[in-house]
């Protein structure tokens, strides 16, 4: 693939460009006006809960969805205006996989190939070359419906990378996978991005974001409600987090209440197990002085520490509730 | 966009859709399976009950018969693209095509093509069993060959409506319903099973005008199957059975192929 037309102006300019992009469906606003701004050669987190909007802000950007106001440019093109020449320059995994079932591995990625006008040749290299790197390689040749849904899932993947393409869009690749899976998935996008290609990524595991994003943007009912570094975004929230575990959990309520003046914020109690997460600051000072006064109410601990805020917590703090909800998690006093 | 463009890439998708009949013989069994039982059912059970103008000879409602039975089964036929156009907008196969940079026509002109690939097997399987149960050719090659053609050639303006029906339903169970409660008394309410002269005032109207009456005469005339005693038909689409044919393929080609593409642009996997 060429990548001519990149912008006038030299440097680096954005691989995507989204400004005000809106789409509401009979009674849902999918999208309330969201910006985002990837630069060339990075990875781009979009993070959020479920119907937070993240599937429809890929398609509008991959030229699937018109949306109902904003403009979009990918890879230096109209999205809106020019949504042909925007599709010779990405590759879209969409969040269910979209093989055809009745064709192998080989002949799904083949046809997408050929689709992208890579010729006979060519097509067919590639398409092996794909299969070995998702080692499909002993299934290329049975038809996708026999796949298991990882396989079929790393398939989809692989079609989204068959042209090269400059800008690749994944959303939720992850979901889905084992471990083994996941770790794969996560080298060839680190190898991806390292050969300079762009990638916005769609997920709901912070853990994920934190690991392959330059840029984390957190959205929630179509809205951007948070967007920077994974450290940044860990400052924003500020301080420690206060982890603890009680040994019984009749003593659990009783801790998070005695424990509450120590805190920054409220502790958050999750009864499953039986643990308190509470921000606070002062460090170890604060750590020795939860002690005491547990101590002195006679509540025994079976874990307790300090530790930096994670994603999760960011998540937490600011949509005030957990990334994957969870019902056995309350606040105090909520 | 280029014209070769269209074309190389509705041959790659009509190659995906001609795998799939490979890959689910079943499909095709069951398309060529329920016009045979068709053939048998006809020729055997109520042949003997259903009077064509031709005389007492058994075989008269064979060679009477058989066009009717083309005529219904290219357009059953047709629906498949209908019902795999359905799924695959359901299965975010389209959804998959839109975001290639392949010329957007493709998918449709592809799958339609399909179709004419499936329904020249299908008059294959049919003539051999028509030619077992008594029907038979009496006329020229070319003029055998035109008749098959027209056969196809609607079928092939029915497969656009059915393109765009598909992508216009939510399920490929929707689209079932809908095509059989359209296409029976099409098929049905037509010179195709019994002559038009059997049906009462209005119904009878009706066939005369209705395309699949005349696209069934002229694969009759063009296969020999009308004696020479049975009067020329009273209906001007009859007696014109082939132009008739002819116009309502190109105004269903007209209206249907952009219509069938504008869906294609809208339609979304979910
Ligand atoms: N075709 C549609 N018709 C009506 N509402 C829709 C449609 N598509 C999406 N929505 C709504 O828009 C909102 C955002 O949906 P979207 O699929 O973008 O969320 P998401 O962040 O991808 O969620 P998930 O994590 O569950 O995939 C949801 O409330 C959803 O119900
Ligand atoms: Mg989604």
């Amino acid at each position: 693939m060429s990548h001519h037309q990149s912008d006038p102006g030299g440097g680096a300019a954005p691989a995507i460009v989204a400004r005000g992009l809106v789409k509401r469906y009979k009674g849902v606003t999918a999208l309330a006006g969201i910006d985002l701004t990837v630069p060339q050669g990075t990875v781009l987190a979009l993070l959020g809960p479920n119907g937070a909007g993240k599937t429809t802000a890929v398609r509008i950007l991959t030229t699937l969805l018109r949306p109902d106001a904003g403009s979009a440019r990918v890879a230096g093109v109209d999205v809106l205006h020019e949504p042909r020449a925007v599709r010779r320059r990405i590759g879209l995994s969409g969040q269910y996989a979209a093989v055809d079932e009745y064709l192998t591995g080989y002949e799904n990625l083949e046809m997408v190939g050929r689709l992208y006008h890579l010729g006979r040749k060519r097509s067919r290299e590639r398409a092996r070359e794909l299969l070995a790197g998702f080692r499909l390689e002993e299934a290329a040749d049975r038809p996708s419906r026999t796949y298991s849904g990882g396989m079929r899932r790393r398939l989809d993947l692989a079609a989204a990378l068959v042209a090269n393409p400059p800008v690749i869009f994944l959303d939720e690749p992850t979901t889905g996978l084992d471990p083994r899976g996941r770790a794969d998935m996560w080298e060839v996008i680190q190898t991806l991005v390292a050969g300079g290609t762009t990638l916005l990524l769609t997920t709901q595991y912070l853990e994920e974001a934190d690991v392959l994003a330059d840029d984390i943007v957190v959205i929630d009912h179509g809205e951007v409600i948070a967007q920077g570094t994974a450290d940044e975004l860990k400052l924003q929230v500020g301080g420690e987090r206060l982890e603890l575990t009680v040994s019984e959990l009749g003593t659990l309520e009783r801790a998070g209440r005695v424990l509450e003046p120590l805190g920054v914020g409220r502790p958050t109690l999750d009864e499953g197990r039986r643990s308190l997460l509470m921000p606070v600051t002062g460090g170890a000072r604060t750590l020795t002085e939860a002690l005491r006064v547990l101590d002195a109410e006679g509540i025994a601990l079976d874990d307790v520490g300090l530790r930096r805020p994670t994603l999760d917590d960011v998540f937490l703090t600011l949509t005030g509730r957990p990334a994957e909800d969870d019902a056995a998690t309350t606040e105090v006093g909520a | 966009m280029a014209m070769p463009t269209v074309l190389s890439d509705a041959h790659v998708v009509a190659r995906r859709n001609i795998i799939k009949i490979k890959r689910v013989p079943d499909l095709l069994v069951f398309t060529t399976l329920s016009p045979i039982m068709f053939v048998l059912l006809f020729a055997y059970v109520f042949g003997g009950a259903i009077a064509v103008p031709g005389g007492a000879d058994p075989n008269a409602y064979r060679e009477f018969l058989m066009a009717g039975i083309f005529a219904q089964t290219v357009i059953f036929g047709a629906t498949i693209t209908g019902a795999a156009l359905a799924e695959d907008v359901k299965k975010g196969i389209i959804d998959r095509f839109r975001s290639l940079p392949m010329a957007p026509s493709a998918v449709l002109t592809g799958r339609t093509l399909s179709d004419v690939v499936n329904n020249v097997l299908v008059l294959v399987v049919m003539s051999l069993t028509g030619l077992l149960v008594g029907w038979g050719i009496h006329s020229s090659v070319g003029e055998a060959a035109l008749g098959f053609a027209l056969l196809i050639l609607f079928a092939y303006a029915i497969s656009w409506i059915m393109a765009w029906l598909g992508m216009l339903v939510p399920s490929v169970e929707v689209f079932n319903n809908a095509t059989f409660i359209v296409i029976f008394p099409l098929t049905f309410v037509a010179n195709t099973f019994v002559p038009l002269e059997s049906l009462p005032g209005p119904l009878q109207t009706f066939a005369e005008w209705n395309p699949v009456s005349a696209v069934t005469q002229a694969s009759r005339e063009l296969f020999g199957n009308i004696p020479a005693q049975v009067p020329e038909p009273t209906a001007w689409p009859l007696q014109h059975a082939e132009l008739y044919t002819l116009i309502w393929t190109v105004l269903i080609v007209a209206v249907f192929v952009p219509l069938a593409n504008l869906q294609y642009r809208r339609s979304t996997s979910r």
